[in-house]
């Protein structure tokens, strides 16, 4: 009896996948949802004295087509969502479906989603072919058939002089590439990876950076990617969701995730950020002006109502202090009580009043921006429309 | 979709499976091990049947008769060392081979540890062999050069070392050597593996603090080596005591250990229920050792 | 040179002349053994030249052939249906989320370790004959099973541990059934403990004496059982020559499980 599987290609009345190859995917409707979960939860242990509540009520959408990474601390629960997506663990309750289908109980051999995995899972007792054929020959495709998908993966990885080698004789960076190329090779709906560059030293990774994001390009799969790297999901990502504790914090591109950070742990989590208590003393439409202690008054944009009074935090990054001898523009005076040289950019660690401060200037001291020592008494202000008001 | 999914839960549920697994190698091992050593334990209650078998009266005459003789006239309990002699004399063969294989296989162990590659893989190899070769071929090859006529005596007499032949094969002497013989790559080959985890750093870190060879070996390597010292103790130690054959071939049949003593029980004698009680004896001073061992790694792994 | 060589700091006078000791002691009796086997005169003590004739003999006698027939029968066997259970237990030990009621299965399947092998013979002894089985090649092939399931699991279940988890799952993303799975991906990585589990079984089986000696009842001989009653009538040439190849049998299979172990290591 014929296993039920939705196969990566199913084959939609009138669609043109079925002359679909590697490479010519179709292009859906740039706001067709590839995959949703909603009110997703998952507890581990539930029942006993070890539960654990991994995702809690999570609701997200990825569109088709895009290269998305699930960003957060360790622990957070990217992980497990990226394995409910993958099949590989049961959800507590919620749906997840997959191109409109629910898959919310579908084995992982069911769906029409591959996986690239951390430490690569490639069949050690196999060759780079075999691994990659693996996939297509379960899916029963015609002999000929994966012959040519398998040349043509190995081609795209760059890894044809490789093909009948085993896995245990490669870098680090061709099992790298022999994992991506097993798990396009089916062609599936959705590739999952799962933090796949962290077993990389630092060149590499950069290297691999850009070839995933180019690969995403051309097979224009979408690519739902693992990781707890910020400057790697800014670097590579259509849009970023920020998890943290089981819970969405935010999700949109990497300069709304940057620039506009909605939460404290946002703000502190992508960059680095200074965060301020400070309190609301006026409020009027779409700008408010905020006492912070020991500083003079400052005005910020900002999107959400605010009562007068209420606390808020301050989030505003390091390279967006100016530093200054003279008063100029200042809004307060603090103490520089470490520099730290970076090569590019000098770091300045600043004390005043109660707060701690982190500024950062580009190659401090040149191009006009003066330099500091320890022990200097610097006046701080802040850059036009630098200064983001999060609720407390 | 033409065909229902197919739900994880439509699967043999995990458990079933793993069950039917698991159960039929413990049943075979709980059916024809662990019951039968039940039944040897109801039996060492029960009384011995004129040839062989057991009466189905409770007594603890099994236990009694290893300390005591029934008179058979007043039925009076006399105390009789006889028995109790020879479980003295397998724990102290026992204890004998094993510190004599800790003073072989400690330095054997270490020099393997410390060479090259090479030379590692062949000596491993060289104490392997004699690991899995026939236990029974290896008593006999240690007789055939211990006998009188044997080529140990022929050459200490060729040599005009000795006029007659000493008696080196069915005594005790020859047990000792048997047991040591039997289980002495028992002692190296765990000392090795320990070894060879042994961070030599330590022993340059000795030297370093002024340590002479000598204290570096018996104040820093000894000690880091204590838990494989003691695993590979039990290792000689265990099969020792209850051993059948060293004591059997090597010792002529005059000098017996407990191991004999239960197997003649059940073959000549045949006094089954004694033959139960003394290898409930002997299987309780094995799985206490074996428990006080596996409580210890335990905590030091605990520790770690 | 005036300045004595520096010696490596790892070394201690002395211990590699006990370790040659050592191989000596373990070696001397079995090259005699073996030396003598080959000795042309009756006696077992005076060296008369060389000749193969002990090994006519033993070849020759059809009651060594039958119980080394049988010897090989019942290891194949005992072996063959050990390693398969072991398997199952393996799989079902290893791998599996929850960790309750693991601990009591290991302390189960490796009990026949710990028992002592003198009680182990009594101990069946006294249940074959309580329940009313025949002593024979059944009882024996029983026994062998028992005590050969721990020296088939060890290493199978190391080998599944030592394996990478992902794996079968990496097969279920690529569209295999679990029953594929199995087969393609776990069945051909186990290969090398599989191996080498049989191997420690059948070499197990083959070596025991105690326990076969105890449960065969008048009938049924193993090759152990035989060359045991040839010595009751001392020693002769013909128990260095059947001794000679029972070593040549051991050492071959040592020899062939270690290259499986160092091709096992390669992959």
């Amino acid at each position: 009896m014929q296993r039920a599987v939705i196969h990566p290609h199913p084959i939609p009345p009138g669609s043109i996948s079925q002359t679909m190859a590697a490479g010519q995917n179709p292009v859906p409707h740039p706001h067709t949802v590839a995959t949703e979960v909603r009110n997703l939860c998952k507890i581990y242990n539930a029942g006993t004295s070890r539960a654990h509540e991994a995702l809690k009520d999570f609701n997200l959408a990825i569109r088709a087509n895009e290269f998305f990474t699930l960003l957060g601390p360790s622990g957070c629960g990217k992980t497990t969502l990226l394995r409910i997506l993958g099949g590989f663990e049961p959800l507590t309750s919620g749906i997840c479906r997959i191109f409109g289908d629910d898959v919310s109980v579908l084995p992982p051999e069911a769906r029409p989603v591959n996986t690239v995995f951390q430490q690569y899972a490639l069949f050690p007792h196999m060759t780079v072919r075999s691994n990659i054929a693996f996939g297509l020959e379960m899916l029963g495709k015609p002999r000929a058939e994966i012959e040519r998908t398998v040349e043509k993966m190995l081609d795209l990885v760059h890894m044809t002089e490789y093909a009948d080698r085993k896995p245990d004789t490669m870098s680090g960076g061709q099992r790298q590439r022999v994992a991506l190329a097993r798990a396009l090779a089916p062609q599936p709906k959705l590739l999952l990876l799962d933090e796949p560059l962290s077993a990389l030293d630092l060149k590499l990774r950069q290297k691999m950076r850009l070839e995933l994001k180019s690969l995403q390009r051309e097979t224009g799969i979408t690519f739902v990617f693992v990781t707890h790297d910020q400057e790697e999901a800014l670097a590579m990502s259509d849009r970023v969701a920020v998890i943290s504790n089981g819970c969405l914090q935010q999700v949109g591109t990497p300069e709304d995730i940057y620039e506009q950070p909605q939460s404290r742990f946002v703000a502190d989590f992508i960059g680095e950020s200074n965060l301020i208590d400070a309190r609301v003393a006026r409020f009027s439409g779409c700008e408010a002006i905020l006492d912070i202690a020991g500083f003079d008054q400052v005005h910020a944009d900002v999107a959400q109502d605010l009562a007068h009074g209420q606390p808020v935090s301050l989030s505003i990054r390091p390279e967006r202090l100016v530093l200054s001898a003279g008063e100029g523009e200042g809004r307060g005076l603090a103490t520089v009580f470490d520099r730290t040289y970076l090569g590019n950019a000098v770091e300045y660690h600043l004390r005043a009043g109660d707060h701690a401060l982190t500024a950062r200037s580009p190659r401090g001291g040149l191009r006009g921006r003066q330099d500091f020592a320890p022990g200097d008494t610097v006046h701080i202000a802040f850059e036009p429309g630098s200064i983001k008001v999060l609720l407390s | 979709m033409s065909a229902r999914p197919l739900a994880l839960s439509s699967r043999i549920p995990p458990g079933l499976a793993r069950a039917g697994l698991l159960w039929p190698s413990l049943a075979i091992i709980l059916l024809f091990m662990v019951a039968p050593i039940g039944i040897m334990f109801t039996y060492s209650f029960l009384t011995a049947a004129p040839y062989g078998g057991v009466e189905w009266t409770f007594s603890g005459a099994a236990y009694t008769e290893i300390l005591f003789e029934r008179d058979f006239l007043d039925d009076s309990l006399a105390f009789t060392p006889d028995y109790l002699i020879i479980v003295a004399r397998s724990v102290f063969q026992a204890a004998i081979a094993t510190v004599l294989c800790l003073l072989i296989s400690v330095p054997t162990a270490y020099y393997i540890a410390t060479r090259s590659d090479r030379a590692k893989n062949i000596w491993l190899f060289l104490i392997t062999i004699p690991y899995w070769v026939n236990l029974l071929i290896r008593t006999i090859a240690l007789l055939f050069v211990l006998r009188g006529d044997g080529p140990v005596n022929s050459a200490l007499i060729d040599l005009g070392l000795i006029s007659q032949p000493l008696p080196l094969s069915y005594n005790g002497f020859a047990i000792s050597l048997g047991l040591i013989y039997s289980f002495l790559p028992f002692m190296v080959l765990p000392l090795y593996s320990a070894f060879e985890r042994f961070d030599f750093r330590l022993l340059d870190a000795a030297y370093d603090l002024y340590a002479s060879r000598r204290v570096a070996f018996f104040r820093i390597v000894l000690p880091v080596m204590r838990p494989g010292l003691i695993a590979g103790s039990l290792l000689v130690f265990i099969p020792s005591i209850g051993s059948y054959l060293a004591p059997d071939i090597l010792g002529g049949g005059k000098t017996l250990m407990i191991g004999n003593l239960i197997g003649t029980q059940f073959q000549a004698a045949r006094n089954w229920p004694f033959g139960a009680a003394l290898s409930m004896i002997l299987l309780t001073i094995t799985l206490i050792v074996l428990l006080w061992l596996a409580r210890r790694a335990a905590r030091q792994q605990q520790l770690n | 040179m005036s300045t004595a060589r520096m010696r490596d700091l790892r070394t201690f006078s002395g211990f590699g002349l006990l370790s040659v000791g050592c191989a000596v002691f373990l070696y001397a009796p079995i090259v005699f053994l073996t030396l003598y086997s080959f000795n042309d005169g009756r006696s077992v003590s005076q060296w008369t030249g060389f000749s193969f004739r002990w090994y006519q003999t033993v070849f020759a006698n059809q009651n060594i052939q039958t119980a080394a027939v049988n010897s090989l029968l019942i290891a194949v066997t005992a072996a063959t249906i050990a390693t398969v259970l072991a398997l199952g237990a393996a799989i079902a030990t290893v791998n599996r989320r929850s960790k309750s009621g693991g601990e009591g299965a290991y302390v189960v399947l490796t009990f026949p370790l710990m028992v002592p092998e003198i009680v182990t013979a009594v101990a069946s002894l006294v249940f074959f004959v309580a329940v009313g089985i025949s002593l024979g090649f059944v009882t024996i092939l029983l026994a062998h099973i028992v005590f050969c399931i721990p020296f088939a699991y060890l290493p199978i279940k190391a080998r599944l541990e030592g394996m990478d988890e992902t794996l079968p799952s990496a097969a279920a993303d690529l569209y295999a059934s679990p029953a594929k799975a199995f087969v393609r991906i776990t069945l051909p990585l186990l290969v090398p403990g599989l191996l080498s589990g049989w191997l420690l079984a059948f070499i197990i089986s083959l070596d025991d004496f105690i326990i076969t000696a105890l449960v065969a009842g008048p009938g049924a001989t193993t090759l152990p059982l035989h060359i045991y009653g040839m010595l009751r009538l001392g020693m002769t040439p013909e128990v260095n020559a059947i001794s000679t190849l029972m070593l040549a049998a051991s050492t071959a299979l040592v020899l062939l499980s270690g290259l499986l172990g160092q091709a096992g290591r390669k992959h």
